[in-house]
């Protein structure tokens, strides 16, 4: 009976709380229109669009291009609100391109949680499964403070050539609204999360190649540092509206480069760096003489499928549009990745007598990973021969390089991010069509794109975008692994030593690191 | 347990001796076995998988270019514990069911067992198996 009174109770004060909010509004709405004559005195007399102008701003959104009527000029316009008092113009974004920027960037983050977790958690032994999972998880919120407090701007405000400013701190004027510079249509907050997811997975990419052997106190202290040394700047020059190697949108570029998704931004830089942790860190305990198979080709293989599935999100949300580009992309990706996790394990069968499971789930990665800075740039065809290139090249370094030298990069980060990266850069280059992006094409009329004011849309036209690809490749190169040793060495002194104890490694860092293990069989054993 | 004494026997002595068979044998041919047994009376038995190896070769695994050879290979352990009549019949049943004539059909290993106890009768000896 108590209870049926509350029920009761609870559901009438439900139901009145919307009609008491109505009543508010209603005594509030005589006010504000007692306040508006006053505003519209204050207010600079802007013109209303003509029908044509909003149809053509209308044309500019399902285009990706620039409003006509933007707030700059003494014509008003529908699509977005202006703040009378300071005479400024807020554009509204378009909800089909905020629609699949938002969708692109759950899907990125899809890839790291939990997609890399479980690709790298199947590969590494039982007892490590854990540690994995701890350090993407780890990486997702440490980097988003970063982001949150000064990352965002670093990379993405305007400031230099190598670094940006610190405008956007804190997310400071990071709100719903489109920042021209990187987009008319898209949100800048949504924008800045997509990034983030960028931000996230190039560091938890690293975890592969040092994975079982580092202690997690290092591996914090060493990506808040790797973010701040490499990423930023590496993500600024080549990003950046004003950064050094931002062939397509700066004008001002002296390296005139391309990268669509990341191939420089997230592959080379996270597997060259991999390169050198790995070495510096040494080889795991008994590498070489006890067997160390993957505990679970199928959470990797499950985990594989999900990175696809999410690179969607990372190559054609790379458009920052659901466009033309974005179309095109989408289908590059999806050829190449097949192509590869095609290739790859016929390498196997070829070579030596069976194609394996993590052939199938390497050549897939090997793929996305080739693709990455060419899916924009690349048309249909340049995307198959990528494919065939992803599954034969990172795969012969899997397969034979390692082995020669001897170095213990544990789950191929290496082999598959650095060369196919390297690689994927190159290949753009080379197999660049600017008849699929138009931003590559040289402008006959004002106003100039960038890439004709910089030069770029000449150089891919007479196909030496190869060269300027070299360059970016080599200072991406210089950035890395000089970058990485420097950290690598400062970790090293601070927390005395990267490793754990040798008894901690034997036994798995999960139990030593995290309290934990992976698995129980019954009854708690 | 069909073929045991329903009495209530004193603990193991000279004429009533218990012994406990441990069986090595390919997991393909469990169901076999476990029928066999069956057959003869023979219907309680504790199962194991183990993994081993004595005359027969392993296998090579490669992942991505890191080559691994597994010497233990996956068996069966199949253990009763039995009154001593019944030993020959149960262990002509097992290595008869077992055998499939080629390297690493397994080994039977007999040993005496000094007591035996049915948790919910406390029955003891002979009773107990």
């Amino acid at each position: 009976m108590k209870r049926t009174f509350l029920y009761a109770g609870i559901s009438l004060a439900l139901n009145l709380f919307p009609l008491a909010v109505l009543a508010q509004d209603a005594t509030n709405a005589p006010a504000a229109s007692t306040n508006a004559p006053a505003a519209a005195d204050a207010a600079p007399k802007r013109a209303d669009p003509t029908l044509e102008q909003r149809v053509m701003d209308l044309e500019a959104y399902v285009n990706n291009g620039a409003r006509v009527a933007d707030g700059t000029n003494n014509v008003s316009s529908k699509l977005g609100s202006y703040d009378d008092k300071a005479n400024s113009f807020t554009p509204n974004p378009g909800p089909g391109a905020n629609s699949w920027q938002m969708t692109s960037a759950a899907l990125v983050l899809f890839m790291t949680l939990p997609g890399l977790a479980l690709f790298y958690g199947g590969l590494v032994r039982r007892k490590n499964v854990l540690s994995v999972m701890a350090q993407c998880f780890f990486i997702t919120g440490m980097v988003t403070i970063l982001w949150w407090v000064c990352g965002y701007s670093l990379v993405f405000h305007n400031g230099g050539k190598f670094l940006g400013g610190l405008g956007f701190s804190f997310l400071k004027g990071v709100d719903s609204s489109p920042n021209g510079d990187y987009s008319y249509w898209v949100s800048q907050n949504v924008f800045s999360m997509y990034q983030l997811m960028f931000a996230i997975i190039t560091p938890a990419l690293i975890i592969g190649a040092i994975a079982e052997r580092m202690k997690f106190s290092a591996i914090c202290l060493f990506m808040v540092l790797w973010m701040f040394v490499v990423y930023f700047p590496q993500a600024h020059m080549i990003w950046g509206i004003d950064g050094f190697m931002n062939g397509v949108w700066n004008p001002a570029a002296k390296i005139r480069a391309i990268d669509f998704a990341g191939g420089t931004v997230v592959h080379m830089t996270s597997g060259w760096s991999a390169l050198i942790l790995c070495i510096i860190l040494g080889k795991r305990i008994g590498f070489g003489k006890e067997p160390m198979q993957p505990h679970s080709m199928v959470l990797c293989m499950v985990g594989t499928g999900m990175l696809w599935v999410g690179w969607y999100g990372f190559n054609a949300g790379s458009a920052v549009a659901a466009d033309v580009i974005a179309a095109n992309a989408f289908t590059t990706t999806t050829l190449a990745t097949a192509v590869a996790s095609f290739v790859w394990p016929m390498m196997e069968w070829m070579v030596r007598g069976k194609p394996s499971v993590l052939g199938f789930c390497s050549g897939a990665v090997a793929g996305l990973v080739v693709i990455t800075p060419a899916c924009g740039f690349v048309n249909p065809t340049g995307g198959v021969i990528i494919g065939i290139a992803a599954g034969i090249v990172p795969w012969f370094f899997c397969y034979k390089v390692k082995g020669w030298f001897g170095y213990d990069d544990a789950l191929d980060t290496f082999g598959v991010h650095a060369i196919g990266g390297t690689m994927g850069a190159l290949l753009t280059g080379i197999l660049v069509d600017p008849n699929v992006n138009a931003n590559l094409q040289l402008s006959t009329s004002d106003p100039k794109n960038p890439a004709t004011v910089n030069g770029l849309a000449d150089i891919a036209a007479h196909h030496m975008l190869w060269l300027e690809q070299v360059k970016a490749i080599g200072l991406t190169l210089v950035l890395a692994i000089v970058g990485t040793t420097i950290i690598a060495f400062v970790v090293k002194a601070v927390l005395g030593g990267l490793r754990p104890t040798e008894e901690v490694e034997v036994a798995g860092l999960d139990l030593a690191e995290h309290g934990e293990e992976g698995y129980h069989t019954a009854g708690g054993l | 347990m069909g073929a045991c004494s329903s009495e209530i026997q004193p603990t193991a002595g000279p004429q009533t001796q218990m012994k406990k068979i441990e069986a090595i044998i390919k997991p393909f041919k469990l169901e076999e076995v476990k029928d066999a047994l069956g057959a003869i009376g023979i219907e309680g038995m504790t199962v194991s998988e183990v993994k081993g190896f004595g005359r027969q070769k392993g296998h090579t695994e490669i992942y991505r270019g890191s080559e691994y050879t597994v010497d233990f290979l996956p068996k069966i352990k199949l253990e009763i514990v039995i009154g001593d009549e019944h030993l020959e019949t149960a262990v002509a049943a097992i290595v008869k069911a077992a055998k499939t004539g080629k390297i690493g059909d397994g080994k039977v290993f007999v040993s005496s067992i000094e007591e035996a106890i049915r948790i919910r009768t406390e029955e003891k000896g002979q009773a107990a198996v």
